[in-house]
């Protein structure tokens, strides 16, 4: 008798992490207790995107869109909506039922996305081979390696107009033809999995959710450009992402689409993991490529570029896991299909990790073109906490804020650049009107200066003296010419510095203080954090007549800083305090203000 | 030699994808509903609704979607509702295996509603 029911249950290191492994066992387990184990199939899948409300469960053919799940709710999950036929309102996204052949209510969160990159995240159990054959998969590569010639492939890519995806957004099929071109019998295929960002988990995602999706495109680039050997560098800090690789690369070599003869074309092709140990650095192709060899990752001078003579000194494809995702696709459906999607500049897609103070936090994947409104507001369903929208980091590290009149931006490589900041890997984070920009370019700064692999002096030492000069501004000891000198180390760094890295570090200062120089003005002249971030500039005081005396802030300081009578208004020690914000957080009359 | 033929890749697909297919609800159009309450099942729902699933598996109606709900249903009971959007709303009583099989083969795949049947029920509560 074939399956009635379909549970698919997250299993993303998002969801993971709030247990739905456990979840996922639960509903196995329940599913034999109440004798239903026959008609229900449950189903790990990769990421739904919609991490905000994770766990996420979500039962098949009736659409149920289950949020926030415990373990604890499987049996009644089982004996509720599989037995009795009745949803589990409680822990539906919407909250109420609805009847069977109603339409099917999209969520606002998925309606303005386009899933190309991860159009088998949450649909398809990523450990199962058969589950990603069923969905087209490895149709292209048979195309690829029995109708179409290596050129052709080329060919489509460049109609598709794909770019990469790690930041660049360098052409991919010239990457692929210059290595094609490049004289040698040995060459090689690499996959960057080292994403860096603080908050990115696209590539992460998509690995865990549809690892054959890359090792297919790997397969096909393989082909097209003569290598026989690919690698993944993935950092070990991406534990599910390496083991559901693992898992996906053992079951291709039983099925023959790795090893020897693949398919009985006589192509030989396989790929082998490697492990980086999370240096931001080495998310930069040359440092990659030298970690691959077993060397420290140190950026290394271009050229020779790695698609002409890099890795063991052979050509070398290397792309982005979001590159890679799009290939197979790319093939099946034609660089035209491709191409109609996007921007005249940007063609396709682009996964973004929205983060920060946003209501639906998670994974999108939008079209090229869509603006940052969109994405922010429909998508992501604006600020959280009713708070005032102040700016969007985009690029990661290398990026810059996004401000609100730039939000109407339709979102592509060169609308980003145009106005101070960079696609880079597809890290979103969402700042509102309690964050200082100040204090968020000192910490992306600190970010670069800890990962900077020390080479080259102007990112290790200029680097550090930006980060002297932010923290000398948050703590009020700001002067006017410190202005000038940001701007003179960031113009040294930037020209001076081998990699990306030392090169697009300054990005943060430069485009906060492009967008929020009167905030830089404020710390520097007035010493005052207008956000009342920093904490050397701002102090806590009691409005007494607010204050009733109730004595819940005073039991709650740390360091005993207030005091009073009971029923008397309070006050606070500004010689003691040490500016925690519990007493803040604590009252509920808001009598304790910050100045 | 390579494990896997081109055509052993081709067979795979077209069996795994029947089984993908069946989570796919995009694109089907047809609800049918058991009514399961307690006195439902305890009238033979049950078994109307397995009858119901194995035999549009068997006939390979991939338009369908099989849902149960609770009772609220008086008798004639098992009740069975079946949706499309050309036909509307049919109601069926006294849903038992025979039955079951005939709403599939003359329904669910020619159209042809079975007036003997049908019932008229006001809509639940």
């Amino acid at each position: 008798m074939g399956f009635k029911n379909y549970i698919l249950v997250c299993g993303g290191t998002g969801c993971e992490s709030s247990r739905s492994d456990q979840i996922y066992h639960s509903l196995i387990d329940e599913a034999q207790a109440q004798g239903v184990s026959d008609q229900v199939q449950v189903i790990k899948t990769g990421c739904f995107g919609f991490c905000e409300q994770g766990p996420i469960v979500k039962i098949l053919p009736e659409d149920s869109f289950y949020v926030q799940v415990k373990p604890e709710d499987a049996k009644e999950l089982i004996a509720e909506h599989v037995i009795k036929g009745r949803e589990v309102t409680r822990l539906l996204y919407n909250k109420a039922p609805r009847k069977a052949y109603e339409e099917v209510e999209d969520i606002k969160f998925y309606q303005k996305q386009l899933r190309i990159v991860l159009r088998n995240c949450g649909s398809i159990d990523p450990e199962n081979i058969d589950e990603y054959i069923a969905a087209d998969g490895y149709k292209a590569l048979e195309k690829v390696l029995f109708e179409m010639k290596p050129d052709d492939v080329i060919e489509e890519l460049k109609t598709a107009g794909l770019r990469g995806r790690g930041g660049a957004g360098f052409p991919t099929w010239m990457k692929w033809n210059f290595t094609k071109q490049a004289e040698g019998d040995e060459k090689y295929v690499v996959c960057n999995a080292d994403e860096g960002d603080p908050g990115a988990y696209m590539d992460r995602s998509t690995l865990e959710g549809d690892p054959h999706s890359v090792l297919e495109a790997m397969t096909i680039c393989g082909h097209t450009i003569g290598a026989h050997h690919g690698y993944i560098y993935i950092r070990a800090e991406y534990p599910l992402a390496i083991h559901r690789l693992e898992v996906a690369m053992k079951q291709a070599r039983e099925y023959g689409l790795l090893g020897k003869d693949i398919l009985g074309s006589g192509f030989d092709y396989d790929i082998e993991i490697r492990l980086g140990a999370g240096a931001f650095v080495c998310g930069e192709e040359t440092a990659l490529l030298q970690s691959i060899e077993g060397h420290r990752g140190m950026p290394q001078p271009r050229p020779p570029f790695p698609a002409v003579k890099v890795l063991w000194g052979k050509p070398t494809v290397i792309n982005n896991v979001e590159t890679w995702a799009n290939v197979a696709q790319i093939i099946n459906k034609g660089g035209a299909w491709f191409a109609s999607i996007g921007t005249a500049d940007s063609h396709g897609t682009k996964v973004f990790a929205l983060t920060g103070k946003i209501c639906n936090s998670g994974l999108v994947e939008v079209p090229m073109g869509t603006t940052l409104r969109e994405i922010v507001y429909d998508i992501g369903g604006g600020i959280a906490h009713g708070k005032r929208f102040k700016a969007v980091q985009t690029g990661g590290p290398s990026g810059g804020v996004i401000t609100e009149e730039n939000l109407d931006t339709p979102i592509d490589f060169g609308g980003l650049q145009k106005i101070g900041s960079m696609m880079g890997s597809g890290g979103m984070i969402v700042m509102d009107e309690d964050d200082c920009i100040v204090d968020v370019a000192k910490f992306y700064l600190n970010f670069t200066v800890d990962e900077s692999c020390g080479k080259c002096a102007p990112c290790r030492i200029g680097g550090k003296s930006l980060c002297n000069i932010l923290e000398k501004i948050t703590q009020g000891k700001g002067e006017e010419s410190d202005i000038q000198q940001i701007q003179q180390i960031a113009h040294a760094m930037r020209i001076g510095s081998l990699c990306a890295l030392g090169q697009t570090a300054p990005n943060p200062v430069l485009s906060s203080l492009r967008y929020f120089p009167e905030e830089y003005q404020a710390h520097i002249h007035d010493k005052k954090c207008p956000s009342g971030k920093c904490k050397k500039l701002i102090s806590y005081e009691i409005n007494p007549s607010k204050c009733i005396g109730c004595t819940a802030c005073s039991r709650k300081c740390p360091v005993g800083a207030i005091s009073g009578e009971v029923k008397k208004p309070h006050r606070i020690n500004g010689n003691v305090c040490i500016k925690c914000g519990v007493c803040k957080e604590t009252c509920k009359f808001g009598a304790i203000e910050i100045h | 030699m390579a494990k896997l033929s081109l055509s052993d890749l081709r067979s795979i697909r077209e069996r795994e994808e029947k089984n993908l297919k069946k989570r796919d609800i995009h694109g089907r159009t047809v609800h049918v509903v058991v009514a399961m309450g307690t006195s439902g099942i305890n009238a033979g729902a049950k078994l109307t609704l397995n009858t119901i699933a194995d035999e549009v598996e068997k006939k390979g109606l991939d338009n369908v979607i099989i849902t149960q709900t609770g009772s609220a249903y008086p008798n004639p009971e098992p009740v069975v509702e079946v949706f499309s959007p050309k036909q509307g709303l049919v109601i069926y009583g006294n849903v038992d295996k025979e039955t079951a099989v005939r709403i599939v083969n003359e329904h669910l795949a020619e159209g042809r509603i079975l007036e003997d049947k049908k019932i008229e029920l006001k809509e639940e509560e």
